[in-house]
């Protein structure tokens, strides 16, 4: 017996309605209320949307994971201290902080693409996602210089400072999304051209939604690759560039 | 012009009304990451000692944002009715919240002044008082609006019912819609947040919607929740009840959602013609929340709460049906925490009753805020108790779309319940006929083959 399962519960009789949705539907009640185990599930699905707000960025696999494969990478981090002031100051997490400000450009550096694997609001989201991703991404990538930096307490923009440091002509940000109930481990990628400091979410681009219920690594693959090869025959990211996802996946 | 308060022998001097109307407001994060909160609880209270001596009449002086850079403080300032304003014309703001919450000031005494009260007066008065007094005030108002049915009179509360699909699936947001309904959500609107904001699809969600509410005659309204510009679009070729927008307190930030006044102007004209109204004319729906022009870069170090009220001043131009604060979806930078929404909650609905608005609220957080379901039950049944026209009722709480939580269809019963409210009129008669509600407005048991079931056959 589920806990809290009673005959004090009414079922809905609609429970068929399910197949087409998957918002919390035919829940059933108690008096006017959630039957318990309807209750803890949606505490079970918080607590882990909460958790992974918290969550880090497992630098050292990430870090020796792309060493193998053959790349630099460097660690920076924001000018955030702890994850209570990256909730309350974005601006802060959009700057590099001293030290990360000076490793990059003592690298002197000038790369085609940079990757900034990023923690956003769920490390866990690129934990998860972030290598299956390398792994079908690279190989088409033959030709272009590449480096890495794996960022910690960053906000999508500080790919700008990233980028203008090590002198790059293309920024992709793999970054954890804000957790939902039902996708705790999502990630998204935006694509930067021409990255400086100062520049508005307008000009780039953007593929939400990469986790297991959403694009799998092969589909975020083909919309970055596109995305890639627009950018560097246009010399542009942004509004300009239209991305018809039906198109390119289905 | 510059403000002072001695208080334990230091002087606090503030440069113009803005700063202290910035430095008065309780503190909340996005006031903080602006730079303009208050640097101390000293700090603080000496701006509510200053703000609470300020005559109303500097208000009508000095304006927050330039008369000649922003066409809502025109609005403002001509729209301001001066013989409302006459019979509170001598009060400073604090004399505004001793005089509000007596005995004498009641529904009508509140509307009678709505017109004469600038959202900056709204505000500031706001800012002297405890959530107490926002609730005991706010519940004297009775702002009563109608469409296909009466929503905001005295005892009732109303639900959005919000069957949102992460993939605009016709089946899945109607699948959603008929679960709302044999709970008894559905009165205020039924009203879906689009993924793709386009003719097609939300002409597509607006005819499917409007099937289901004429095959079962249901006494309520439908709406897509998309740009204005789409709804314009759609105006002579889909069922349009009622046009959405997102609005905000500074030209600025409604120059960043993409409309001005004029626009809303004509989207308004544009669906009174149409006269799908039965029972009334009340033909458009906004959206609000604190922090949307600092988000935008819009502010012009206006205090969050401020720029909120002044988003209201716009929406009344339009006689609006509802209007609703989205208050906890913003984000931990403008509001923290449970705290910090609870009281932004309590502000919006007081600011915008008192503006004679039919005030609702999605009670809602975001995952990265510090808040939970214990925070939306208190906020909810504070909201219940001011008199708040409508909730959202959301599938369990969890919209599955735009990834946050809301209330839910089980929530709304809950108030209704516990503080003895009912549906609009209207449609409570229509949810005894359907056999959902019992005679004495008690929930009953849905037999399977019952008839909304066979809304998606």
């Amino acid at each position: 017996m589920k806990p809290g399962k009673t005959n004090s519960i009414q079922q809905d009789p609609w429970e068929d309605l399910k197949n087409f949705t998957n918002a919390r539907i035919a829940l059933g009640s108690t008096g006017n209320s959630i039957p318990l185990d309807e209750v803890l599930q949606f505490r079970f699905a918080h607590a882990k949307a909460k958790d992974a707000i918290v969550s880090v960025l497992d630098n050292d696999k990430l870090k020796s994971e792309i060493q193998n494969m053959g790349f630099p990478v460097w660690e920076v981090s924001s000018k955030v201290n702890d994850r209570d002031e990256y909730l309350k100051r974005p601006d802060l997490g959009r700057k590099l902080n001293e030290s990360s400000q000076k490793s990059l450009q003592e690298a002197q550096e000038a790369y085609d693409i940079v990757v900034v694997i990023a923690d956003g609001l769920s490390a866990n989201a690129v934990n998860t996602n972030i290598l299956p991703l390398l792994k079908e991404i690279i190989p088409k990538l033959e030709g272009y210089k590449i480096g890495f930096v794996l960022a910690t307490m960053a906000r999508v923009a500080l790919c700008d400072p990233i980028g203008t440091a090590l002198n790059a002509k293309f920024v992709v940000t793999c970054i954890g999304e804000r957790p939902g109930l039902s996708s705790p481990e999502s990630m998204g990628i935006y694509t930067t051209y021409a990255p400086k400091l100062g520049l508005t979410d307008e000009r780039r681009n953007c593929i939400s939604n990469i986790h297991k219920n959403g694009l799998d690594s092969k589909q975020a693959t083909s919309l970055l690759f596109y995305l890639i090869e627009q950018s560097f025959a246009k010399q542009i990211s942004g509004v300009d560039i239209k991305i018809d996802v039906k198109k390119l996946l289905y | 012009m510059p403000y002072k308060y001695s208080i334990d022998q230091k002087v606090y001097s503030f440069p113009d009304l803005k700063s202290v109307l910035a430095k008065a407001s309780p503190f909340r994060t996005g006031d903080a990451l602006a730079g303009l909160a208050a640097e101390s609880n000293m700090e603080r209270i000496a701006a509510q000692y200053a703000l609470s001596e300020i005559p109303l009449k500097d208000f009508l002086n000095e304006s927050v944002i330039p008369y000649e850079k922003d066409e809502v403080t025109r609005l403002i300032l001509d729209t301001h009715d001066v013989n409302a304003f006459q019979e509170i014309s001598g009060f400073t703001v604090g004399d505004l919240r001793n005089w509000l919450l007596t005995h004498e000031v009641d529904a009508q005494k509140l509307q009678s002044i709505s017109r004469g009260l600038t959202p900056e007066m709204v505000a500031a008065v706001s800012k002297l008082m405890r959530n107490q007094d926002l609730i005991s005030i706010a519940q004297k108002c009775e702002v009563i609006t109608k469409f296909r049915n009466t929503i905001g009179k005295r005892g009732h509360l109303s639900v959005r019912l919000q069957p949102n699909h992460p993939t605009d699936n016709l089946q899945g947001i109607a699948a959603s819609i008929v679960d709302g309904l044999l709970y008894g959500s559905g009165d205020a609107v039924i009203g879906i947040n689009p993924v793709t904001d386009s003719v097609d699809v939300v002409g597509n969600q607006l005819q499917m919607m409007d099937e289901i509410r004429q095959r079962f005659d249901i006494p309520t309204q439908i709406c897509v929740l998309c740009h204005l510009t789409t709804s314009l679009e759609l105006l002579d070729k889909a069922p349009i009840d009622l046009v959405f927008q997102s609005i905000g307190g500074t030209e600025k930030t409604n120059a960043s959602f993409g409309i001005n006044i004029s626009m809303l102007q004509e989207a308004y004209e544009g669906a009174l013609e149409l006269n799908r109204g039965t029972v009334g004319q009340n033909v458009m729906y906004f959206e609000t929340g604190q922090g949307s022009s600092l988000s935008a870069d819009a502010h012009w170090n206006v205090d969050q709460q401020t720029c909120e009220a002044r988003a209201y001043a716009l929406a009344r131009q339009f006689s609006p049906l509802l209007v609703n604060s989205v208050v906890g979806f913003i984000g931990p930078e403008y509001l923290y925490d449970g705290k910090q929404i609870t009281r932004a909650g309590l502000e919006d609905h007081f600011c915008g009753k008192l503006m004679g608005l039919p005030m609702g609220m999605d009670v809602c957080y975001t995952n990265h805020a510090e808040a939970d379901q214990d925070d939306m039950d208190n906020l909810l049944t504070l909201l219940g108790v001011a008199g708040c026209n409508f909730i959202m009722g959301v599938p369990g709480s969890d919209d599955v779309m735009l990834n946050y939580q809301s209330t839910s269809f089980h929530d709304a019963l809950y108030v209704r319940q516990v503080l003895d409210k009912k549906p609009a009129p209207e449609f409570e008669a229509w949810l005894q006929q359907t056999g959902i509600l019992d005679d004495i407005g008690q929930r009953r048991t849905i037999e399977a083959p019952h008839k909304l079931l066979k809304a998606l056959q």
